[in-house]
């Protein structure tokens, strides 16, 4: 199949525009003038069709089971989408006074309360744009409070089983990284933690729970480790899914932390973004919050940009809103029952998956799991790698777990069924899987060229790196 | 109504399963006074009818009116077929395509928009996307720095004030510092600039159309860095410019940058927009961000797929050129539908554009108004209003959301309006304008 320019022809496109004036840009110096655009000649019906066929070579959460770990690739209500349209929320321009956008701001408003209500956290800002906005937002906060508090501290801990995000957050905000050992057991190294701590220490980011799927044990300890030595402790919120309604984030010791609505409240990944990052922050820290911040006086809603602790702004304006519609309707769809029933589903259907395919694959770490839990491609016979058992699960109509993260279990496949999925469509999954390890025995070269039934085969991705194009040029 | 799938028959037998005779005891690990202390007060749950009302009642407290207001995003019209197209949910429902074999339609999507974005800007590569315009400034701003290690930006006082203040809560963050050109007669200040040209500066910012509509002399800027080894860096956040005006890159731009929520996306409230980062070649082992790239599939078949993945940080960790994961996807894909939609006749809308706020702008001088500035403009111009204040509040007591109040961001322009006008903004809605603005005594 070709690309779209491919099908440009020049007059095709025939849509008609309002007139104007001839010479209606003759007060524009021919000097500053494009004489040359070229973008695409197309009629609308071949385009439709074109990106109709385009659609049915992806595979989203409405095609099939999507037990990506560590992405909460639960179902989207269409709810959701209906608000996020509606007239008032997409026409409303963010310049406009407060007084003409009393609906959007009251949103924000609200939908900052809840999630401070569900996480115990003090007070959110809304303008992150996704999570590892957040955790930039996050980092920010940390550092603008020691610089406030005249303290020197240029490291922040983090875990070997984290996100990339995490450095690469704390790498932009000047700090250095030093990096958290993990127990077999999948807790953090509480020993390897205190021999860190110093003077130093910022900080500590964990995923709570973390990438593994599992809640650390020592959680509060970690957290009295840090504030004892006066260092601030980070919740990155990636895998919130698990303890929505179950525990606070506070209460586990978190100062500061970040929540991805695209994952725990149901907002669609779009095919990478717009997600939305809330960051969280205990009430000692609600100073540093980036600005503005929506406020409520007597019934009107206001921006304050007075915050002369603030980290600054982090976004054009205050954040991916319509994202914040979804996920309010969201929380209001369910309220607080149905959010506590989202993260004991989502566990119980992690745990229901991991049990039944224990037998059939190596599971490096023997605990009950939160959300998600990690496999890995040890014992599978004939050189069949985890890759290899990825790409045979496009072929049964799935889509691929999250494959070689995290890092320290080697050929690591991490498995997030999420919440939304039925017991039947885990049975399936479980039988697949099985099969998969079947013909992995029995017909390893089967396994090792798939995917044969999608739309292109195993795609050579080092050929696209060795000599890159980026574009499409004509021939 | 909740979403979840499975039955109280089903979740007996998966506990028998999982080895446990309770949900409950899955979640030993937590300590039990934190999963004690859980409950919290929430409205809802409400049935979908009744959520649906409270949606559209939320969403009538805002007054949407005719409105010249523009400043970084803008109210253009979309088309049907993005909205349907979009809404297709193997688009809306996917992840990052990190499976490039069941996700070729995302991937030649932004395949497709890389390809436009460099014809529109005169680069060479374009990115996947960033947040939004302010961040992709200082992503370009962090990109400049690791080019050549100086560590100095000079931005004009003429890009978006909101783009500033971020580039500072950035740039405060990374250890880079911030000085600002002036501006006068509505463009850089060539001479402030020149002042601002240190040994260490990395990089020279300006906006065009700049953030009072003023299109800026990006040759006489290029000029003055010239032969200095100052990487220009162009931003752009009403991207139908383009289609009117030459290239920054034919300007000798290095990194072109900004918003393009105009092409397909909503004005919103200000979000999801639809950040760009565009640069010369060299830039391409340094972009921060995803890239799409052309390969095959083990048939030969074409095929394309994620590349140059070790920039990033979920292979380099701290070491990436930015931390950013999630980028604008959908955002992306409506503004690649909407410019195949336009194709080459989104010159005519960029005309159509400026006709109308020509239109209004001589309307506005008619009248007696002043323009602050006499330069070459796009679709925004500023106007210096008398009382601007009382005029301002009387047109919108009519109806009207006359224009942005500049003070705000400019002390110095207190009194002046910064007037958008888009195609949406039809001959008898600025007829209907004047005669309220004729009629009304403030």
């Amino acid at each position: 199949m070709s690309l779209i320019f491919d099908k440009s022809a020049p007059g095709r496109n025939r849509i008609v525009l309002p007139p104007a004036e001839p010479d209606c840009c003759s007060d524009i110096p021919d000097e500053l003038m494009n004489t040359g655009l070229d973008i695409v000649d197309v009629s609308e019906p071949d385009m439709v069709r074109y990106y109709t066929g385009l659609s049915r070579m992806n595979f989203g959460v409405d095609t099939g089971m999507y037990p990506l770990g560590s992405c909460t690739m639960k179902y989207n209500p269409k709810i959701n989408e209906k608000s996020a349209a509606l007239e008032g929320f997409t026409g409303a321009h963010p310049l406009a006074e407060p007084d003409c956008s009393q609906g959007a701001l009251r949103l924000c408003f609200e939908l900052a309360r809840d999630l401070s209500a569900l996480t115990g956290m003090s007070a959110f800002s809304l303008a992150p744009a996704a999570g590892s906005h957040g955790e930039l937002t996050g980092v920010m906060i940390i550092k603008k409070y020691f610089e406030k508090k005249g303290e020197k501290r240029d490291t922040i801990l983090i875990p070997d089983s984290a996100h990339g995000t995490n450095p690469a957050s704390v790498a932009m905000c000047g700090f250095s990284v030093k990096e958290v050992k993990s127990t077999p057991g999948g807790d953090v190294d509480i020993d390897h933690l205190a021999s860190l701590l110093d003077g130093s220490v910022a900080g500590m980011m964990l995923t709570s729970p973390n990438t593994l799927g599992l809640f650390d044990r020592n959680i509060l300890a970690i957290s009295e480790m840090l504030h004892k030595n006066g260092s601030l402790f980070y919740g990155d919120g990636a895998n919130l899914n698990a303890v929505i309604g179950t525990a606070k984030m506070r209460d586990m010791g978190f100062d500061v932390m970040h929540i991805n609505l695209h994952k725990t409240f149901s907002t669609p990944h779009g095919g990478g973004g717009p997600g939305a990052g809330p960051v969280g922050v205990a009430d000692f820290l609600v100073p540093f919050l980036p600005a503005p911040v929506v406020e409520c006086n007597h019934g009107m809603y206001t921006l304050d940009y007075d915050r002369p602790d603030s980290v600054g702004r982090m976004h054009s304006f205050y954040g991916n809103f319509l994202v914040l519609v979804k996920a309010y309707t969201y929380i209001r769809m369910l309220g607080f029952e149905g959010l506590r029933e989202v993260s004991r589903t989502a566990v119980l259907n992690a745990n229901y998956l991991m049990n039944s395919l224990k037998q059939t694959y190596n599971l490096p770490i023997q605990r009950t799991c939160m959300h998600e839990f990690v496999l890995n491609d040890k014992d599978i016979p004939n050189g069949v790698t985890t890759n290899d058992i990825a790409k045979r699960l496009l072929d049964y109509g799935f889509h691929a777990p999250t494959v070689y993260f995290p890092l320290l279990i080697p050929g690591a496949m991490m498995i997030e069924p999420t919440e939304t999925e039925s017991r039947e469509s885990l049975d399936e999954f479980v039988r697949v899987m099985k099969r998969i390890r079947d013909e992995a025995e029995g017909d390893p070269e089967l396994v090792k060229q798939a995917p044969v039934t999608t739309p292109v085969k195993r795609v050579d991705a080092v050929a696209a790196a060795r000599k890159p194009v980026l574009k499409w040029e004509k021939k | 109504m909740s979403y979840i799938s499975i039955t109280d028959d089903d979740i007996r037998e998966m506990l028998g399963v999982s080895g446990v005779s309770s949900i409950d005891e899955l979640f030993a690990d937590i300590p039990e006074n934190i999963r004690s202390n859980a409950r919290c007060d929430l409205p809802g749950p409400l049935s979908e009818i009744d959520l649906d009302r409270h949606m559209r009642s939320v969403q009538s407290g805002n007054w949407l009116i005719p409105s010249f207001l523009g400043g970084g995003v803008y109210h253009h019209y979309i088309p049907p077929v993005v909205d349907h197209l979009s809404s297709r949910s193997e688009f809306y429902t996917a992840y990052t395509p990190y499976q490039p074999e069941v996700s070729q339609g995302t991937l030649r999507a932004i395949f497709e928009f890389q390809t436009i974005m460099c014809r529109l800007t005169g680069m060479d590569i374009a990115n996947a996307s960033m947040y939004d315009g302010a961040t992709s400034m200082a992503e370009a701003i962090f990109m400049s720095v690791r080019d050549n290690g100086k560590r100095k930006a000079v931005i004009s006082k003429t890009v978006h004030p909101n783009y500033r203040e971020v580039a500072r809560t950035y740039a405060w963050a990374g250890g880079i510092e911030l000085v600002e050109a002036d501006y006068s007669g509505g463009v850089t200040d060539i001479a402030s600039l020149e002042g601002a040209l240190q040994a260490d500066v990395s990089c020279v910012v300006v906006q065009s159309p700049n953030f009072f509509g003023c299109i800026e002399d990006l040759k006489a800027v290029k000029d003055t860095i010239a032969s200095k080894k100052i990487n220009l860096i162009v931003v752009v956040n009403e991207p139908l410019s383009l289609a009117l005006l030459k290239s920054p890159g034919s300007f000798g731009a290095d990194i072109v940058c900004g918003e393009a929520q105009s092409f397909g996306n909503p004005v919103a409230f200000g979000g999801p927009l639809l950040g760009f980062l565009a640069a010369r070649e060299p830039f391409m082992r340094k972009m921060p961000g995803r890239l799409v790239g052309k390969s095959a599939d083990l048939d030969g078949k074409e095929a394309y797929v994620l590349t140059l993945q070790t920039r990033e940080q979920h292979i380099r960790r701290e070491r990436a050129t930015s931390n950013i994961c999630s980028n604008e996807g959908l955002c992306l894909l409506r503004a690649v539908l909407y410019l195949v939609y336009y194709g080459n006749k989104l010159r005519e809308l960029a005309q159509l554009n400026h006709a109308r706020a020509r239109l209004l702008r001589n309307r506005l001088l008619e009248k007696g108004f002043s323009c602050a500035f006499n330069r070459p403009f796009f679709n925004e111009f500023v106007v210096t209003v008398p009382q601007a204040e009382a005029a301002y509040e009387a047109m919108k007591n009519n109806g009207f959301n006359s224009g942005l109040k500049l003070g705000r961001f400019y002390p110095e322009m207190e009194g002046a309006l910064l007037f958008a006008v888009t195609e949406m903004n039809t001959v008898e809605e600025i007829d209907s304008f004047f005669n309220i603005l004729e009629s009304i005594s403030y």
